[in-house]
C-alpha cells in the first residue's frame, strides 16, 4: 500500500477526495468510510501514519492563512456591531445592553487591529476587509432580532477559532513590531475565550443559558451542527454520559464541551452573511 | 479509580470499538493514543517522577502528561467548590441561579472525571491523587462570598488554559487531541466566567480588568502563576514548576 493507493481509495468512496485534501478533518471523515470497508483493525493506524506525514507542513502551520481566516470573521463581527450601534433600534435597548454591545464592539475592533498587525508582522498580507451584508442587516428590524445574529456570530466564532488551534500548534513566538513577542497559538486562544465571554453574555441578554445546553431557541440552527455538533456527548472516543464511572445527563455533557467547526463549515455559515 | 484500569469494562468497551464500524472520534482517539505512547517515551516522560517525597506534596510532573495533570488539578478544585455550593443554602440565590450553579457543578465534575479518564486511558499515565480542598476563606451561605470565589476560579481557569495550550508539545495526533480538548473546555470555562461576572456586576462579563481593551485579549497565565493563586485553596503543596517542560 502506498499513499497514492489511499488517495485512490478515497476517490472511490468520495468523488471529491482530491478537492478535500486541504482539510485534514474532511480526510478523517473520508477515511472513516474507507475504514468501514475494511475488516482490518490496523488499517486506520496505518492510514494515520501516512496522513501525518502527508500533511506535515502543508495546511497546518501557516499562521498567515489561519490569521487571515480569523480576520475575516473579525471583520464580519466588527462591521456587524458597527451597524448595530448605528441602527435606529439601538436606542430602544437599555443602557446596560447598549454598554455591553459597545464593549463587545470594542473588542472586535481590537481583534481586527491585532490580527492585521500580526499578519503583517509575520510577513503576510491582510485579506481585504469584509462587511456584513446590508440587505440581510436590513431584515433585522428590532434590537432583539439583531441579538439573534450576534449570538450566532459569537457562538460560531468560538467554534471556528477552536477548529484552527491545532494549525497553530508548535509555531514559535513571533516578534510583532509594536507589540513584541507573540505566541500565535496563545493569542488565538486569548481571542477565542473572549468570543466565548461575548457569546455567554449575549445568550444571557436573550434569556438563554450562557453555555450551549441544547434547549435554546436557536439550537437547531446549522451554527450548532456540523461534523461534530454541539450536542456531541463523546470525547476522545468515550461517551461521557456513561463512561466516567457515574452517569451524567446528555445535556450536561454536551454543554461542558464546546465543539469545533471546520473551515468549510464555518465559511458555509459565514459566507451568506458577507456583503 | 479501578474502573479506568486497563482490565476494566470501559477499556474493554473501547477495545471492542476497534472491531466495530469506526466512528470518527474513536478512530481519532486510538490512532492518537498510539502516537502518544511513542511521543511520551521519546520525551523521556516518566510517570514515576511525579512521586513526591513529601507526603503532602503533589508534583504535576513534566511533558504533555503534566499539562493534563495540571488541568485535572484545576478541575478537581473547581468541581469540589461547586459541589460544596450545591450542598449549601446560599442566602439570596434565586431559583434560576441555583439551577445554573447546579449545571456548572455538573460541567466541572464532568471535566474532572474526563481528565482522570484521559490521563489513564489516553495518556497511559497515573493521575495525581485526589486533592483536598481548603475552602476556609469562603462563606458558602453568603452569596457575595460564593460569587467572588466562583469568579476567581473561572477567570483563573480561563487564564490557565489559555497559557497552557502552547505547552502541549509536538504536532502529532495525540498533541492535537489534547489541544483540541483543552480548547473545547476553555470556552465553556469562559462562558461560566462571563455568567458569574455578570452576577457579581452586571455587564462585567469581559470587563477591562480581564480583557485588555487595546488588544482585545483575555488573560493567559503560566502554570506556576496559576498554582500560586490556587494554592491557598488546596491542602497539598502543588509543584507546577515543570509543567509542559
Amino acid at each position: 500500500m502506498n499513499f497514492f493507493n489511499i488517495i485512490g481509495q478515497l476517490a472511490e468512496v468520495d468523488a471529491d477526495a482530491l478537492d478535500r485534501l486541504d482539510s485534514r478533518r474532511a480526510v478523517f471523515s473520508s477515511m472513516r468510510t474507507v475504514a468501514k470497508r475494511s475488516a482490518q483493525a490496523a488499517l486506520p493506524v496505518l492510514l494515520a501514519s501516512y496522513f501525518q506525514k502527508a500533511y506535515a507542513g502543508t495546511n497546518a502551520g501557516d499562521p498567515k492563512e489561519v490569521f487571515n481566516y480569523a480576520l475575516k470573521l473579525e471583520y464580519l463581527e466588527a462591521d456587524f456591531y458597527n451597524k448595530m450601534i448605528a441602527s435606529p433600534f439601538f436606542a430602544t435597548a437599555s443602557g446596560v445592553d447598549q454598554a455591553a454591545i459597545r464593549q463587545i464592539s470594542k473588542h472586535e475592533t481590537s481583534h481586527v487591529k491585532l490580527l492585521e498587525a500580526v499578519i503583517r508582522g509575520i510577513g503576510g498580507t491582510t485579506d481585504a476587509p469584509v462587511a456584513f451584508k446590508t440587505t440581510t442587516f436590513a431584515t433585522l428590524t428590532s434590537f432583539a432580532k439583531q441579538l439573534e445574529i450576534a449570538q450566532l456570530l459569537e457562538d460560531t466564532g468560538v467554534r471556528a477559532y477552536k477548529g484552527r488551534a491545532t494549525d497553530l500548534q508548535g509555531i514559535p513566538d513571533q516578534n510583532i513590531p509594536g507589540i513584541g513577542m507573540v505566541s500565535p497559538l496563545q493569542a488565538a486562544l486569548q481571542i477565542h475565550s473572549v468570543e466565548a465571554r461575548h457569546a455567554a453574555h449575549i445568550r444571557g441578554m436573550r434569556n438563554q443559558t450562557a453555555w450551549i445546553s441544547g434547549n435554546g431557541d436557536l439550537d437547531n440552527f446549522d451554527n450548532y451542527k456540523g461534523a461534530t455538533p454541539e450536542n456531541n456527548t463523546k470525547q476522545a472516543g468515550y461517551d461521557l454520559t456513561k463512561d466516567l464511572g457515574k452517569p451524567y445527563s446528555a445535556m450536561d455533557v454536551a454543554a461542558s464541551f464546546d465543539e469545533i467547526l471546520t473551515v468549510s463549515e464555518t465559511l458555509a455559515l459565514a459566507g451568506p452573511l458577507i456583503q | 479509580m479501578s474502573q479506568f484500569n486497563s482490565s476494566s469494562p470501559e477499556s474493554a468497551a473501547s477495545d471492542k470499538g476497534l472491531l466495530t464500524p469506526i466512528k470518527r472520534r474513536s478512530f481519532f482517539m486510538y490512532a492518537g493514543a498510539t502516537a502518544g505512547a511513542t511521543a511520551l517515551v521519546l520525551a523521556g516522560c516518566n510517570k514515576d517522577n511525579v512521586t513526591p517525597t513529601d507526603p503532602n506534596a503533589v508534583s504535576l510532573g513534566n511533558g504533555n502528561l503534566s499539562v493534563l495533570q495540571y488541568a485535572y488539578a484545576l478541575e478537581q478544585l473547581e468541581a469540589a467548590f461547586y459541589d460544596k455550593v450545591k450542598g449549601s443554602t446560599v442566602a439570596g440565590f434565586s431559583a434560576a441561579e441555583k439551577a445554573y450553579f447546579d449545571q456548572v457543578a455538573a460541567h466541572e465534575a464532568i471535566h474532572r472525571d474526563f481528565f482522570k479518564a484521559a490521563i489513564t486511558l489516553v495518556a497511559k499515565g497515573t493521575p495525581i491523587p485526589d486533592l483536598t480542598p481548603n475552602f476556609s476563606s469562603i462563606t458558602f451561605t453568603d452569596r457575595k462570598s460564593v460569587l467572588d470565589a466562583a469568579k476567581a476560579f473561572e477567570d483563573l481557569g480561563v487564564a490557565a488554559y489559555n497559557g497552557a495550550g502552547k505547552l502541549i508539545s509536538g504536532t502529532d495526533m495525540t498533541s492535537q487531541t489534547y489541544l483540541t480538548l483543552a480548547g473545547k473546555i476553555v470556552s465553556v470555562e469562559a462562558r461560566h466566567a462571563a455568567y458569574i461576572r455578570d452576577l457579581v456586576m452586571p455587564g462585567s462579563f469581559a470587563a477591562d480588568d480581564q480583557v485588555d481593551p487595546m488588544s482585545g485579549l483575555d488573560m493567559a497565565m503560566t502554570p506556576t502563576a496559576v498554582i500560586a493563586a490556587a494554592q491557598k485553596f488546596i491542602v497539598q503543596t502543588i509543584d507546577a514548576s515543570q509543567v509542559g517542560k
